[in-house]
């Protein structure tokens, strides 16, 4: 992390910084690290992902204490949750609907670093741990999602493991490994509960490295170029201390709506049937938040290239800094990728829509044109659109725009009250 | 330089001992974590093979009813002469997974077909009696089979498996 010259006054806190240095580590990371002055809201969306990580991860904890995973009583416990539990209620709706906003912030937070280039040289390692952050958040929330054993628990868990028989030779060994039996039963549920509950600490580890890496090279900015003095930052308490806690309670009152008045919105009213092996409900569907990858699934009409397609549209991710070839990162000096950017935003919605359709007619044509834009454009668009487009002068620095440079020579920069 | 240059390329007994502690160490870690992965395989009890005994005297001509066998839904069918002919009148080369319908029932027993009711895509449980070739269809991903449990159309790459089985009497079946 970042360290400072920072020196505890309190004798005690003194006595430890001697031997354990965590207070100047704290203060050089939180209070005089310094942040960009550009800094828009779009990226107050860390701290508050950060938020949702300790939201999930207490409620859970909570929750577990009253939960029981066996395929006989795993659903009763839940509505033993919900009906008996003080609170429980409230603990199961802010968990649920607490992994709807974590995925959300994540989203936003993931078109934020497209939109800005953040994955861009030299914050290459920052953007692959943000990746892996993101694969294990999908992957805690699938098992979370199977805890309740309603039938869309049971069938999501059936159609996903099922994913890996599509691996030639092995796929049938790595399923039945991955099940504990035959099919999708009480071994598959007791590992998945096991799996969940380590996961979230798993995040946590993989987030302390990329805010590692976030502060060794620097948050990126709007404008995207680097900063070169002293005067295009400020130090991290105040400003985005407050910036980010104002958008944080702003987030928290939209969290808070879905959790008081439409706890269940974004759920499935089947996973309120207890699950049944023998019966496939007449239209499953995951979570929104997997849905454009479940469009990406079902566009593509053979099983191992349907399974392939849907793990490289993650795995794509990872490649990006490569994939991309221009120099400069913001969107706001490239007008053709500027264009680009909002097509992708829009095909991932139109794909999220048709995720939640029937696989039939003209749905699955129209998915088919989306999934191949998806991939068009990180492996054709995002090469080739380097070599073509020309971008707009970028600013000389970051703190020229906002001050001009009369505002820049007489050092207003100078007003950040503590510097280090 | 030359000294150094033989102090680099030289093996000595220190590298020697470098890459044997390097691989006992690799195969003491394979040992610990085999058990740790084996472990999550079907442990005995899943694997003690069970077997379902079915009465199929109450199975109406036209029926499908659903068993339950190793966890896994088990259709049988009591095929009508229509259905049995439209399975049988099929051209092998047009289908995505050859296979003749007397190979899937046993002999004599055209009207019985016992196949296991798991979708050879992702695992759902087709619907009985629905789709474009009146066998099965399948809900989540729209997968069509035909009256002999063979994949016609969808995502599906193979057909619906049959369990092993015989008859212990007429009108009698003991799956597993």
């Amino acid at each position: 992390m970042s360290h400072s010259d920072f020196q505890p006054k309190n004798p005690a806190l003194q006595w430890i910084e001697r031997r354990l240095p965590i207070f100047s580590m704290m203060h050089g990371s939180f209070i005089s690290y310094p942040v960009p002055r550009n800094l828009n809201y779009w990226w107050t969306f860390g701290g508050i992902l950060a938020f949702m990580l300790v939201v999930q991860i207490i409620t859970g904890i909570v929750l577990v204490m009253h939960y029981t995973p066996t395929t006989a009583e795993a659903f009763d416990s839940v509505e033993k949750i919900m009906r008996d539990v003080n609170f429980g209620w409230l603990l199961r709706y802010i968990h649920a609907n607490g992994a709807s906003m974590f995925f959300l912030a994540v989203y936003i937070h993931i078109f934020r670093g497209l939109y800005y280039g953040s994955y861009k040289e030299p914050r290459e390692v920052l953007w692959i741990l943000g990746v892996i952050i993101f694969v294990l958040m999908m992957a805690a929330a699938f098992m979370g999602y199977v805890l309740p054993w309603g039938q869309m628990s049971f069938w999501a868990a059936t159609v996903i493991t099922n994913l890996f028989t599509a691996i030639p030779g092995v796929g049938k060994a790595i399923t039945q490994l991955l099940w504990g039996g035959y099919s999708v039963d009480q071994p598959t549920l007791q590992r998945f509960f096991a799996l969940h509950y380590l996961l979230p600490f798993m995040i946590a580890g993989v987030v302390g490295l990329h805010i590692w890496a976030l502060h060794h090279v620097g948050q990126g900015n709007p404008a995207g170029i680097d900063v070169k003095s002293d005067r295009d930052t400020m130090p991290f308490t105040p400003y985005a201390t407050v910036k980010d806690n104002f958008a944080l309670i702003c987030f928290m009152v939209v969290f808070a709506w879905f959790v008081f008045y439409i706890p269940n919105y974004l759920g499935h009213p089947d996973n309120y049937i207890p699950a049944n092996p023998l019966q496939t409900p007449p239209h499953i569907v995951p979570e929104w938040y997997f849905l454009p990858f479940y469009a990406i699934l079902r566009a593509i009409p053979n099983k191992l290239m349907g399974v392939v397609a849907l793990f490289s549209a993650i795995l794509v991710l990872a490649f990006l800094p490569w994939l991309d070839t221009s120099k400069v990162r913001s969107a706001r000096f490239r007008p053709l990728y500027k264009q680009f950017f909002w097509v992708l935003v829009a095909v991932c919605i139109g794909l999220g829509y048709l995720g939640a359709k029937p696989a039939e007619g003209a749905y699955v044509i129209i998915a088919r044109i989306l999934t191949a834009y998806y991939f068009l454009h990180f492996l054709v668009i995002l090469p080739v659109l380097g070599y073509f487009e020309t971008p707009k002068p970028l600013p000389k620095s970051i703190s020229e725009p906002v001050l001009g440079k009369s505002g820049a020579a007489s050092g207003i920069g100078a007003r950040a009250p503590e510097k280090n | 330089m030359a000294t150094s240059k033989t102090v680099t390329t030289e093996h000595t007994r220190r590298d020697f001992l470098y890459i044997a502690t390097a691989s006992v160490g690799a195969v003491g870690a394979a040992a610990v974590v085999w058990p740790l992965i084996n472990s999550m395989n079907p442990d005995a009890s899943v694997l003690a093979l069970s077997s379902t005994e079915v009465d199929l005297a109450p199975v109406a001509e036209g029926q499908i009813i659903t068993v339950k066998w190793q966890g896994k839904p088990v259709f049988i069918s009591h095929r009508t002469k229509k259905e049995i002919e439209s399975a049988q009148n099929v051209k092998l080369s047009e289908l995505p997974d050859p296979q003749a319908d007397s190979d899937r029932v046993k002999k004599g027993k055209d009207e019985w077909l016992v196949v296991i009711g798991i979708c050879t895509h992702l695992g759902c449980v087709p619907l009985g009696h629905e789709g474009e070739y009146n066998g099965w269809f399948c809900p989540c991903h729209g997968s069509v089979y035909d009256t002999s449990g063979r994949i016609r159309k969808g995502p599906a790459p193979l057909n619906l498996a049959v369990p092993p089985y015989e008859f212990t009497s007429d009108k009698a079946i003991k799956i597993g």
